[in-house]
């Protein structure tokens, strides 16, 4: 954090032009994220990866409001990966807020502090005479003002202050305001921002054929796509052929001449396989369970009612709209990567391993990414693109087409979970227990999660099928279906209780307050008050012409609940409406929020009704987004979404808006037809046959 | 390979491609118009919509050598210095999360509106359904739509 010394200069590709500041000659950086020049440019590293969660707006937006700047003379410029000035420049776990509020914080209130001090010794006064606004340092007793660039040479030789108060929330001037993206300008003018649209002096273009799950190559003839226009080389390397060549489309038609034969190489699996696998594995005995309070086989065998359901989700495509692509050139003095990565600093170290390089000669700017959604956590494709350019000694850009990203990739596991409740003869929940089982999964639930603590006899245990089908983080990972299914399940026994939902869930909280058993893991005041909050908001029982369905859900630090509303026309249910009630902790920037709760909402709904990857024999039968649906704007209900007041500070939004969307509107579907949805994508569903969902 | 002379942008541009290149791919390997995406190469999306002759096109299924005299338009080209009508609506109203589909979703509106230029929101709604945002930005392109309709003269 010492002051002085320029700031690195930012360095993007003769294609990628970057918005730069118009005049920042002189700047002097005060620390990791900000810089201030003279003619009173105040320049913001925004570290952390941009995939549409808008980060990039948010966190230089904490500086600025520390620091007291003028938004207006604020430039935000994307860093590039930079483990000595940063750390966790990751998109992962809805976590970046969570991580870096303080850091930010305190980037902006130090510097504020310095700038103070250099104006009291200008002007030779006491700093605590001093005041900011606006980007400005005032002295208002004689009037004086000066802004922060006349300040900013002499600031930053100042010792930065160990210690800082940070501003209350009243008096948050950006925080929680509607702050336009940073990159609109650029966006909406097609300006290069994405790694797709890197394009460099000598730049080759490859595509790669990947083999099938579970297969190697048996054989391969590439002479006929060698022998087209425009074609540079062939190259098989790791059971894979890339076809790389000079553009885009001769590429792409050499590659169809490539015969590939495949033979098996381990399990070569099905989803049929998968379905039955995944059912033996629901009644396996002896698994070691995550979480175990009371006894719950002792209560099954006495309770009044036992209620058993399962649910079931098929794999997903992350469908991010830039399908996966990334530039890299391997010289002899170092390895330049550009493009799309969630986890940069693992793409880097993942090359350096692959290639046996030195990680200081590695450097990766980080593009703006269309959509990330998880998939972009993984390096196969960037390892590939340095792979590549590594044996044709030349710079290369690998590029997945839709196809290649919906067959040869990573894909949100299919899992199936089994619930049972026993409750008593008074309808009161004596017992749980939960088990989810997925195809490379890892641990499929979360054993603290409510009704942990409200319930009395609790066993929760999950089991991993380990697959040859490639998996990755999907928004939300688990609980993008988890949260459908334990929501679901929690409606059907406040049915059979004969207990409003609400009414219901808002009961066993208070029994895990008041008497928890065991661990609590989950704010309960905070859970509560979103529950009323949405209750009020929906009207909750009191709407006469909607079927409304509720769910509440808790991830990522965030609580998040929903009322789906379906009205009947013509004889048939339509989802109508959304309502949210959101507690994130403070808001930072309302129009990103907005977006995201929004958005998430949509996503689960879309994936909930659509979405669906199966196989046959290793290769996925859909192919593009002619098989492939995703929700489009006819098929969108309105979406109304409440934030929470307060002054917690910010817990994750990317994801937790999207695992209770689906469970909400299930449980609506189920008071306007009766009918309950077990699995996805629901439109496969007998049950949802009709309707505006199909 | 053969010679084409193409329109874009009010600007004529000489290239030397193969025939059945797809217009998409000219723009952007040949010509350095990288604002008009990829998305699908099947015509699902709409990431690559741009103009020919005023009508919105998926330029990801038109071959080169289909285009002839034709004027194209593409982001690039909707206006100088983003000041459309449905750029500053799009800004305005903060629509794009990840980006990525906006030019395409823009190009279908801008078309769309000089066709009908006081839509309904079920109609508004008919001509963006062909446009993918996986990011579920829908109900700030609909508005933006409709405050585009607004402002144009």
């Amino acid at each position: 954090m010492a002051g002085g010394g320029l700031l690195l200069s930012f360095r993007w590709t003769n294609a990628l032009a970057a918005p730069l500041p118009e005049s920042a000659a002189g700047e002097v950086s005060f620390n990791s994220y900000l810089s201030i020049s003279p003619d009173n440019v105040i320049t913001i590293l925004s570290p952390n990866p941009e995939v549409g969660q808008n980060i990039k707006t948010s966190f230089p937006m904490i500086v600025a409001e520390e620091l007291d700047a003028d938004w207006k003379n604020v430039k935000v410029v994307q860093a590039n990966l930079d483990t000595q000035k940063f750390n966790r420049q990751a998109t992962a776990g809805s976590g970046a807020m969570q991580h870096s509020w303080d850091r930010l914080r305190k980037a902006g209130a130090t510097a504020r502090l310095m700038l103070m001090e250099a104006a009291a010794k200008r002007w030779n006064v006491s700093s605590a005479t001093l005041t900011t606004e606006n980007g400005f340092v005032w002295h208002k007793e004689s009037g004086r003002k000066l802004n922060y660039g006349a300040l900013a040479t002499e600031a930053a030789t100042l010792p930065v202050p160990t210690e800082v108060k940070f501003k209350a929330k009243k008096d948050y001037k950006l925080i929680g305001k509607p702050i336009h993206n940073v990159d609109n300008a650029e966006m909406i003018t097609g300006k290069p921002l994405y790694g797709l649209d890197v394009y460099r002096e000598g730049m080759l273009l490859a595509m790669i054929e990947r083999p099938p799950f579970g297969t190697k190559i048996k054989s391969a003839d590439v002479a006929a796509a060698k022998a087209m226009p425009g074609i540079v080389d062939v190259v098989i390397f790791k059971d894979k052929v890339a076809v790389v060549g000079k553009s885009t489309w001769q590429v792409t038609k050499a590659r169809k001449l490539l015969k590939v034969e495949y033979e098996p190489d381990g399990a070569v699996e099905s989803t049929t396989d998968h379905d039955r696998l995944m059912k033996q594995l629901l009644d396996k005995q002896d698994v070691k369970p995550s979480r175990k309070d009371g006894d719950v086989e002792a209560v099954f065998k006495t309770a009044a009612k036992l209620i058993t359901r399962e649910y079931q989700a098929p794999f997903l495509s992350h469908a991010c709209m830039e399908p996966m692509n990334f530039f890299a050139h391997v010289r002899s003095d170092g390895v330049e990567l550009i493009g799309p990565a969630q986890l940069p600093e693992d793409t880097r170290k993942n090359v350096a391993k692959l290639l046996g390089v030195d990680i200081e000669k590695i450097t990766l700017e980080m593009t703006r990414m269309g959509g990330g959604f998880g998939r972009r956590q993984r390096s196969d494709y960037s390892m590939e693109a340095a792979e590549l350019s590594s044996l044709l000694k030349a710079p290369i850009k690998v590029m997945w087409t839709r196809e290649d990203d919906m067959r040869g990739g990573q894909y949100r596991p299919a899992m199936i979970y089994r619930f049972q409740a026993a409750l008593d003869a008074d309808g009161n929940w004596i017992g749980y227990r939960m088990r989810g089982v997925g195809v490379n999964s890892g641990n499929s639930t979360r054993p603290d999660h409510f009704p942990a603590g409200a319930v009395p006899n609790f066993l929760v245990d999950s089991i991993d099928h380990k697959s040859p089908i490639t998996t990755s983080p999907w928004r939300a990972p688990s609980e993008n279906f988890l949260g459908f299914a334990e929501q679901s399940f929690f409606d059907e026994i406040a049915t059979a209780a004969n207990r409003d939902p609400i009414e219901y869930r808002l009961a066993y909280l208070e029994k895990a307050k008041k008497s928890p058993v065991g661990a609590v893991k989950y704010d309960i005041d905070r859970m509560k008050g979103v529950i009323e909050l949405v209750a009020e908001k929906s009207g909750w029982g009191k709407n006469k012409k909607a079927f409304q369905g509720f769910s509440a859900y808790f991830s990522h630090g965030s609580y998040i609940a929903q009322v789906a509303e379906i009205e009947m026309q013509n004889g048939n249910p339509v989802l109508k409406k959304m309502v949210a009630a959101v507690d994130c902790g403070v808001v930072v920037n309302l129009s990103g929020a907005y977006q995201q709760v929004k958005g998430g909402i949509i996503d689960g709904l879309g994936h909930a009704l659509y979405g669906e990857v199966t196989l046959k024999d290793g290769v996925p039968d859909q192919k593009n987004f002619d098989t492939y649906r995703l929700i489009r704007m006819k098929e969108v209900p309105d979406v109304e979404v409440h934030f929470v007041e307060s002054t917690i500070n910010p817990t994750g939004l990317g994801e937790p808006a999207l695992p209770p969307a689906a469970a909400a509107l299930a449980n609506a579907f189920f008071k306007a037809t009766g009918k309950r949805l077990y699995n996805q994508p629901f439109t496969k569903e007998e049950a949802m046959k009709g309707g505006k969902f199909g | 390979m053969a010679n084409y002379t193409l329109h874009i942008n009010n600007k004529n541009y000489r290239v030397e491609v193969e025939e059945d290149t797809p217009l998409l791919w000219v723009l952007r390997d040949n010509l350095g118009l990288v604002g008009t995406k990829y998305g699908c190469g099947i015509a699902q999306c709409g990431a690559c919509t741009v103009h020919l002759n005023g009508t919105a096109v998926r330029s990801c299924v038109l071959p080169v050598s289909a285009i002839g005299a034709k004027k194209i338009t593409t982001i690039e080209g909707l206006s100088a210095n983003g000041e459309h009508p449905v750029q500053k609506a799009w800004s305005e109203l903060d629509v794009p999360q990840c980006g990525y589909c906006q030019a395409g979703q823009m190009m279908t509106a801008s078309a769309f509106l000089s066709k009908n230029p006081k839509p309904s929101s079920e109609q508004i709604e008919e001509a963006m359904n062909g446009n993918i945002c996986r990011c579920g930005t829908y109900h700030r392109i609909r508005e933006a739509v409709a405050l585009a309709a607004t402002k144009r003269k």
